[in-house]
């Protein structure tokens, strides 16, 4: 790529607006991933009373809904990180290859 | 290769592996499965029509290292999971859980908790920025020759380590569903991953994952269905039948003594979460979408289907728990007993001794507790489709392993290092010859160390991977100061580091040298060595003031703008 060119793309508000979103998305949803695991990791460390507790009258423990809730949340985190991307990243990024790829 | 060659290799492939079956069938003198047999022959034929279809569309290079490029986000998605969930996983697990309940739970967990962790930081910039291998994203701007050389011995050791401990879990697997000798078993597979990659590539490699994870899923859905059926979709009467069962009890429900000190158990977390994040194969695969919006579609997909699986593995185990105690004829040397009412399976010797979830008990190990569920809920005839799927498993991971390390040899090494001038016809040759290799090896070191302990091996390339491969491509993506030397020996040290604790620690010193003490307690390295990847990468690079580092930190921002909007980025070929 062309170094003017780059400075330009670099400078444009739409691709600092690309950039700044993506980012803050990219560590809130990595935050929240590395703290409900590493979380659930130090409760089975720390705390295996809690997690053994009876959930209700029967045999099922708080464990079992919590561990296979760490899956789905994990699932779902990956979703929303589509759903945001599909919402504005991608016009995002299409404004800024319009207005530059004629020039690249 | 022509294709008077393909077909010729084909046909003796089958006619050396029909000969091997027969012959080895007579030579044992075994009860063999027949419905597993016939099912794993129409599966073998299947993949090799895949194969033939796939290698009249390899011609060029990129067809070979990435389908082309027109593989769909969902195709991917499937691929991915078709990839990742090994036959480990699948027995594996299923044991686990059968023997210890939920501390199974934990260990897919642990694998689960990587693909955020790959979506949120790798997918897109990986797509936009890479070609054929993820050296193609970490070498972008920085030196060719030392950040190729890196990138390949940390793919290779992972390559190696995870290949030897499929061979030799396949072969033993093979040996046990459909008494082949295992020699043979090992050779079959070997010679097939080598058909499917050298001649399909990764065409043939994607289809033959699609295809194996539709297979799994299917298999999977289908026993845990069954079991929950048995138990009226009652998650309760489940659960409560396992609990009274089970030699051990309640504690099923809770974790046990698998994650005991909090140091361990997040060195074993970082390995599982970050190791996927840079595991060479896995990497690969984002690389055959067309941009970078199908490469985070994929990682949606490929979630949901590995997620949903762990889900079904877990039921599975616990519904191998709650029923096996039917059927006395799973378990060696038992007998069925009614005590106040609850029926028990009980060491014939021993009536004290519950067998339920012992590891040794039953037929064929605690690896056999899905296959025997699958004919405790769907007859010979099902257990014969699974074992046939388990096969079906190990041959689409080892190809992709088998692929992922070819492509290092031939793209990383050959074509960016030795090769003199690009020449992408040698480049092909070479990464033919590669596969070709890579599979020999693997066979003999298949056979090598079939009685060797080999557990260790799977935690070993993911440590290596979250402790050489990953840093070094998140650094090269995100951080500008990284430099050329920075990486280079940063990198080198975690390498080393993670390899000096593994021999120390009580999984190779004790339970592989025999020693009666380990050195170190710590059994996951990965703490310490992704610590040190992290620190002497960035401060070496800090201190680096050579020529090279300026060029290294100057191409930071063309290669940032191109992650962040793909401008300039490998494109899909239309065939």
């Amino acid at each position: 790529m062309d170094r003017a060119i780059m400075e330009k793309i670099k400078n444009d508000p739409d691709f600092q607006k690309l950039v700044s979103k993506r980012n803050s998305v990219m560590i809130t949803l990595t935050a929240i991933e590395l703290i409900i695991y590493f979380g659930f990791i130090l409760l089975v460390a720390f705390n295996k009373q809690f997690l053994a507790q009876k959930l209700g009258e029967g045999v099922i423990t708080i464990g079992i809904p919590i561990g296979i809730g760490v899956i789905v949340l994990s699932f779902l985190l990956t979703g929303v990180y589509v759903y945001i991307a599909n919402k504005d990243f991608d016009e995002l990024t299409e404004k800024i290859k319009q207005k530059y790829t004629k020039e690249v | 290769m022509s294709k008077k060659g393909l077909i010729f290799w084909i046909l003796s492939v089958i006619l050396v592996g029909g000969a091997f079956l027969s012959n080895s069938m007579a030579a044992e003198g075994k009860s063999i499965n027949t419905t597993a047999i016939a099912m794993f022959i129409v599966f073998v034929f299947l993949t090799l029509v895949i194969t033939y279809w796939a290698a009249k569309r390899t011609r060029t290079a990129k067809d070979f290292y990435t389908a082309g490029g027109g593989i769909t986000g969902f195709q991917n998605g499937l691929a991915i999971a078709g990839d990742f969930m090994s036959a480990a996983s699948f027995l594996g697990i299923a044991g686990l859980v059968y023997t210890s309940g939920y501390d199974g739970l934990l260990y897919s967990i642990g694998f689960l908790v990587g693909w955020p962790i790959v979506m949120f930081l790798l997918s897109e910039p990986l797509r936009n920025l890479g070609k054929y291998t993820f050296a193609d994203v970490t070498s972008f701007r920085l030196e060719q020759k030392r950040i190729r050389i890196l990138a390949a011995i940390g793919s290779l050791s992972v390559v190696t380590f995870y290949l030897i401990a499929q061979m030799v879990g396949a072969g033993k697997l093979i040996q046990l569903l459909f008494g082949l000798p295992y020699t043979t078993a090992v050779i079959i597979v070997g010679a097939l991953m080598i058909t499917y990659v050298a001649f399909g590539g990764m065409l043939a490699t994607t289809w033959i994952q699609i295809v194996k994870a539709v297979l799994l899923l299917g298999g999977a859905s289908f026993m845990a269905f069954m079991v929950l059926v048995h138990f009226g979709f009652s998650f309760e009467s489940l659960f409560s039948t396992a609990t009274k069962v089970h030699a051990k009890g309640e504690a099923i429900l809770a974790p046990g003594g698998l994650v005991s000190d909090p140091l361990n158990a997040i060195s074993l977390g970082l390995a599982l979460m970050f190791g996927t994040a840079g595991l060479p194969h896995i990497l690969m695969r984002f690389f055959t979408v067309p941009n970078a919006k199908e490469a985070r579609k994929s990682v949606f997909y490929a979630t949901g289907f590995i997620g949903y699986f762990y889900i079904l593995t877990f039921i599975i185990g616990f519904g191998a728990i709650a029923l096996f105690v039917n059927h006395p004829e799973y378990f060696q040397n038992a007998k069925q007993i009614v005590v106040d009412g609850i029926t028990k399976i009980v060491s014939a010797t021993d009536e004290t001794k519950n067998l339920i979830g012992d590891k040794k008990a039953l037929v064929g190990g605690e690896n056999m507790a899905a296959v025997l569920l699958a004919e405790a809920v769907g007859g010979p005839a099902f257990m014969g489709f699974i074992s046939a799927v388990a096969f079906a498993t190990i041959l689409a991971v080892v190809a992709g392993l088998t692929l992922a390390g070819a492509s290092t040899l031939s793209h990383d090494l050959y074509a960016n290092v030795i090769a003199k001038e690009k020449d992408e016809q040698k480049e092909m040759k070479v990464s033919k010859i590669a596969t070709f290799a890579i599979g020999i090896l693997a066979i003999v070191l298949g056979i090598v160390f079939e009685k060797q302990n080999v557990a260790f091996m799977v935690g070993l390339a993911f440590a290596i991977a979250a402790s050489v491969n990953f840093p070094i491509l998140l650094l090269s993506i995100y951080w500008k100061g990284l430099t050329t030397k920075g990486a280079f020996w940063g990198g080198l040290a975690g390498l080393i580091v993670a390899l000096v604790l593994i021999i120390i620690s009580p999984t190779v010193w004790v339970d592989v040298f025999k020693n009666p003490e380990p050195i170190i307690k710590l059994k996951n390295p990965a703490i310490f060595s992704m610590l040190t990847t992290f620190v002497l990468t960035i401060l070496i690079s800090k201190l680096d003031n050579s020529e090279r580092a300026k060029v290294d930190r100057e191409g930071f921002e063309p290669q940032y703008v191109r992650a962040q909007t793909g401008i300039g980025a490998e494109t899909a070929v239309k065939h």
